[in-house]
């Protein structure tokens, strides 16, 4: 019913996380960066294909909810919130299967990020033995 | 139904992301994102739906059936729809900005 809502609300925070992290990556290369870090993948850059995870799954799943009657595009949105019965089970869908799908993602996306850089890791150790 | 053709979409771009140079200048990369991320849900979704109704789960009715391929397929194509939009609004190999 509203479960979507939980990893687009995920999504506004982690995208505003990513602008500030930039803007700090930005200045420290400005002062300039110690050679070590070079090569190393940025965290903004990271961070950004959890918010292209957590965007783009929760837009679609918002279309399916607007393809069901869940949602309307005008106020209150969830047409669930016209009746005060229903919302409690939007809220209780909303702590279970919403706050499992912001888990999961940033689960997958956390486990992800790990192989990449373990990956990453191995290859410029191989480069410096040759 | 929505879940698997959304899951196909997923591996399908992803494939063509890793052996396409082209597809990844044309940022293909954001069709990934969207049906990974829709996929994962929908997965955490259908086993809250699991949990729910146990082995009527995998018995749906037809009329359901048909519903739900009609919504994986829509969007299939509003994912599309989303990402043509990208591909001309930043134009990554420059066609709209040479065009004479």
């Amino acid at each position: 019913m509203g479960c979507f809502v939980v990893p687009a609300a995920e999504a506004v925070v982690t995208t505003v996380v990513t602008k500030v992290v930039e803007k700090k990556e930005r200045e420290a290369l400005e002062k300039g960066l110690p050679v070590s870090e070079f090569n190393k993948e940025k965290f903004s850059s990271k961070l950004k294909r959890l918010n292209g995870l957590l965007w783009g799954g929760s837009g679609l799943l918002a279309f399916e909810h607007l393809w069901h009657g869940e949602i309307q595009p005008f106020f209150p949105f969830l047409t669930a919130a016209e009746n005060p019965g229903e919302l409690t089970e939007v809220f209780h869908e909303m702590s279970t299967v919403g706050v499992g799908m912001a888990v999961l993602v940033t689960g997958i996306w956390a486990v992800m990020t790990f192989v990449l850089d373990s990956k990453t890791e191995k290859s410029e150790k191989g480069k410096e033995l040759v | 139904m929505t879940l698997l053709i959304s899951a196909l979409a997923a591996v399908i771009t992803t494939l063509i992301w890793y052996v396409s140079e082209k597809a990844r200048v044309m940022k293909i990369g954001i069709l990934c994102y969207m049906f990974w991320g829709a996929s994962i849900m929908w997965f955490v979704d259908a086993v809250a739906e699991y949990i729910e109704l146990r082995d009527a789960y995998f018995t749906p009715a037809l009329e359901d059936m048909v519903n739900d391929t009609f919504l994986g397929l829509s969007v299939v194509v509003l994912a599309l729809l989303i990402w043509v939009g990208y591909v001309l609004i930043k134009d990554p190999m420059k066609v709209i900005a040479n065009r004479k």
